[in-house]
């Protein structure tokens, strides 16, 4: 991989001139929560301004921009008894600026499902490379737990990722894009002292890790506690609302629709992000219902993201974010929940 | 049971022309690309299910179409829903498609009321096959509970297709009463024509019925298993085939050489939509086909 450093004026001018030509996409502050702290969220730029890149966590995450709540999958032009299908990929270039290597980690594993494995999603992958992303490395949050999960470096999947040197930004290029921009800008060439500089903030962030999560024999865990009482402790209180799932960088899964408009002229098929939690996620007709009470859905979305995922991919899905565990009304979070099945025992 | 390692060898199966990835899943396709098809008869044959045929209307995608037993097809009503069915007529059919449908809800109610000229769309085949060429040499037992019927409808047709390569053929149907009993109209030939055995029993007879009556496994009195040289295929409801898979293994047939189909929730067919989520896999794309030892190893499979 190439590294170079860009000045902070530098970086602002960069940014500035992606401005100007595109939509560029970055971590701003919406709002306060009850303790007076600031809600952020990726939203468009305006001006370099509104850029908050010392942001703690966003809510919710940016995987929206490449599985959106609900996109459209196909629309119909209905006639007396034909129908003719379109099916059109929706190209919106864009720049994405400010990730965390937990959230590029996570793209990552979708890109696994959505772009290495059968079936290739032609959907995301028409967001997938038309996004360019500029990542940055930031000190762990108390409750971040993306080291334990093996996520809090990211080494591929951005065309930029800096970290922050002082008066100047290191940077790692990950795209012959990137490398374009960069050096429209005056970057230069890593000298001894950057090197330095760049392992001491390494070393700074990896000794601000504070929660740890022991995954080692999670996935077996998964199977020989499958019966435990830890799923119900936990799954009773779950209001299976689905949140964790919606601000979840990883979680998939998703429901189709279709829908007639009024004139019986059109239809469209969509596709809505769901969340295993929900009710009715496993239901079939008849009301049969493969997973009826929240405990087992609860169990569910843990098992998938700690067995089933390294079964088929040999990593966990969860990057270690806790966004779900911030969401969830109900105070259920991976940490707690793992540490229990871990002890088990001691219930 | 003999220590002995059974061995498959696979110089006994025939090395296929064009590669076996049907619909080429690995490559970038329109995924959603519905197959524009036309129901060119709808035929009623319980007062719950139809028998539909539906002819793919390219002529281009019609004949790169092709299955093997077991696959399923999502079936579209454009503005109404997208549902999985198994595909129950013959592979060698290249005009038609043969789908049985339960009448249970949205899509399939309103499936029910098409006539034939109406148009549908399928995507497809998706899933696991019955492995039919590795039980070539051997016999295979079909048993089928209810609806069951209508996947196994692939496999015997393929069976008959290729008669040589099997030996004993035997179908085991069971039915809640005689009037759930699908496809009678053609037991007559699949005994005669298919060389085959079929024995069909019904929970509740009615006047007419002098036939068997009690539950499926009843029938395993009246058939001869040679657990060392029989693969066995079973469709139906998860108990029955939890019964019936355990019968056979306590009889001594390894369950590696049992394949039954698994039915989830489905929104994809591609492995995408995790409703299909079994345990650690996914119904569409390791299944619906699974052999019994790893249904057994699926956390919530039965
Ligand atoms: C691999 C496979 C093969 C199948 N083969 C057949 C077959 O040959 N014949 C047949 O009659 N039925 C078959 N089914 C069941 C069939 O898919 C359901 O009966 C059908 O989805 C019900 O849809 P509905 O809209 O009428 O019911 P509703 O209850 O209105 O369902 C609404 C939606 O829920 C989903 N859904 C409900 N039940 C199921 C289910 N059992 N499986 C998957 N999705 C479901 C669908 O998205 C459906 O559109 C098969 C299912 C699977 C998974
Ligand atoms: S911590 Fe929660 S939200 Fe973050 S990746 Fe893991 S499961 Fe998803
Ligand atoms: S775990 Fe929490 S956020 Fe997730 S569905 Fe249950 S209550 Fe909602
Ligand atoms: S049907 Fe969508 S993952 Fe199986």
């Amino acid at each position: 991989m190439l590294y170079k450093t860009i000045s902070k004026d530098n970086f602002r001018k960069m940014l500035e001139g992606l401005m100007e030509n595109n939509e560029v996409m970055g971590p701003r502050w919406r709002d306060r929560d009850a303790q007076g702290n600031k809600i952020y969220r990726f939203l468009k730029l305006n001006n370099f301004d509104e850029l908050e890149l010392d942001y703690t966590r966003t809510y919710s995450s940016p995987k929206n921009f490449f599985l959106p709540f609900k996109e459209n999958l196909a629309t119909y032009k209905l006639g007396d008894s034909d129908w003719e299908q379109d099916i059109h990929y929706t190209i919106h270039p864009r720049v994405i600026v400010g990730m965390r290597a937990c959230d590029i980690n996570a793209l990552r594993k979708l890109d696994e499902v959505m772009l290495k494995s059968v079936y290739p999603n032609p959907y995301y992958s028409a967001r997938r490379e038309n996004t360019i992303i500029i990542g940055l490395d930031h000190e762990p949050l108390e409750d971040c737990f993306c080291r334990s999960m093996g996520a809090d470096v990211a080494l591929r999947g951005f065309d930029l990722f800096l970290t922050d040197i002082g008066d100047k930004y290191f940077v790692a290029i990950g795209s012959d894009t990137g490398y374009r921009i960069l050096n429209q800008y005056d970057a230069q060439d890593v000298t001894e002292d950057d090197q330095l500089e760049f392992k001491r903030a390494k070393q700074e962030i990896e000794s601000k890790f504070k929660t740890q999560v022991d995954v080692t024999i999670v996935p077996e865990l998964m199977d020989l506690e499958f019966e435990s009482e830890v799923w119900e402790k936990w799954g009773d209180k779950c209001l299976s609302c689905g949140s964790c799932a919606m601000v979840c960088p990883t979680c998939y899964c998703y429901g189709t629709e279709e829908e007639v408009d009024l004139t019986f002229t059109h239809a469209t098929k969509s596709r809505c992000l769901y969340s295993c939690n929900l009710l009715d996620f496993a239901m079939v007709a008849g009301g049969h219902n493969f997973r009826p009470d929240s405990h087992i859905r609860l169990k569910y979305r843990y098992y998938h993201q700690f067995r089933g995922f390294v079964e088929a991919f040999n990593q966990s899905l969860c990057v270690g974010c806790n966004r779900c565990g911030v969401a969830c009304l109900a105070g259920i979070n991976p940490k707690d929940v793992i540490d229990d099945l871990i002890t088990t025992e001691k219930l | 049971m003999s220590l002995k390692i059974p061995h498959h060898d696979i110089n006994l199966e025939p090395t296929m022309a064009k590669a076996p990835d049907f619909n080429r899943k690995s490559e970038r396709m329109q995924t959603e690309r519905s197959f524009k098809s036309e129901i060119i008869a709808a035929i009623p044959l319980t007062a719950q299910e139809k028998l539909f045929h539906l002819r793919i209307c390219d002529q281009a995608e019609r004949e790169n179409f092709s299955f093997l037993p077991g696959q399923f097809v999502m079936l579209e009503l454009p503005g109404c829903g997208e549902i999985a069915i198994s595909i129950s007529g013959s592979s060698s059919n290249h005009e038609f498609l043969e789908l049985c449908v339960r009448e249970v809800g949205t899509v399939t109610g309103l499936l029910h009321r098409l006539e034939a000229g109406a148009f549908v769309g399928i995507r497809g085949p998706f899933g696991t096959h019955f492995p039919m060429r590795k039980m070539k040499g051997h016999n295979i037992l079909l048993i089928a509970g209810g609806l069951g019927i209508a996947p196994l409808r692939s496999p015997i047709y393929w069976a008959n297709e290729h008669r040589t390569d099997y030996e004993d053929i035997t179908i085991l149907y069971g039915a809640r009463d005689p009037g759930q009993i699908l496809f009678d109209y053609q037991f007559d030939e699949w005994r005669k024509i298919y060389d085959l055995k079929l024995l069909t029993i019904v929970e509740h007879p009615d006047e007419d019925w002098n036939g068997h009556v009690g539950m499926i496994t009843d029938l395993f009195d009246d058939v001869p298993v040679d657990p060392d040289n029989t693969f066995a295929i079973v469709c139906g409801p998860p108990v029955m085939f939890k019964f019936v898979c355990s019968y056979l293994s306590d009889l001594g047939l390894p369950r590696q050489r049992m394949f039954v189909s698994l039915e989830r929730r489905m929104h994809c067919g591609m492995g995408k939509c995790c409703r299909c989520n079994v345990g650690s896999t996914f119904t569409c794309l390791d299944g619906p086909v699974f052999d019994y030892w790893t249904v057994m190893n699926l956390q919530e499979a039965i």
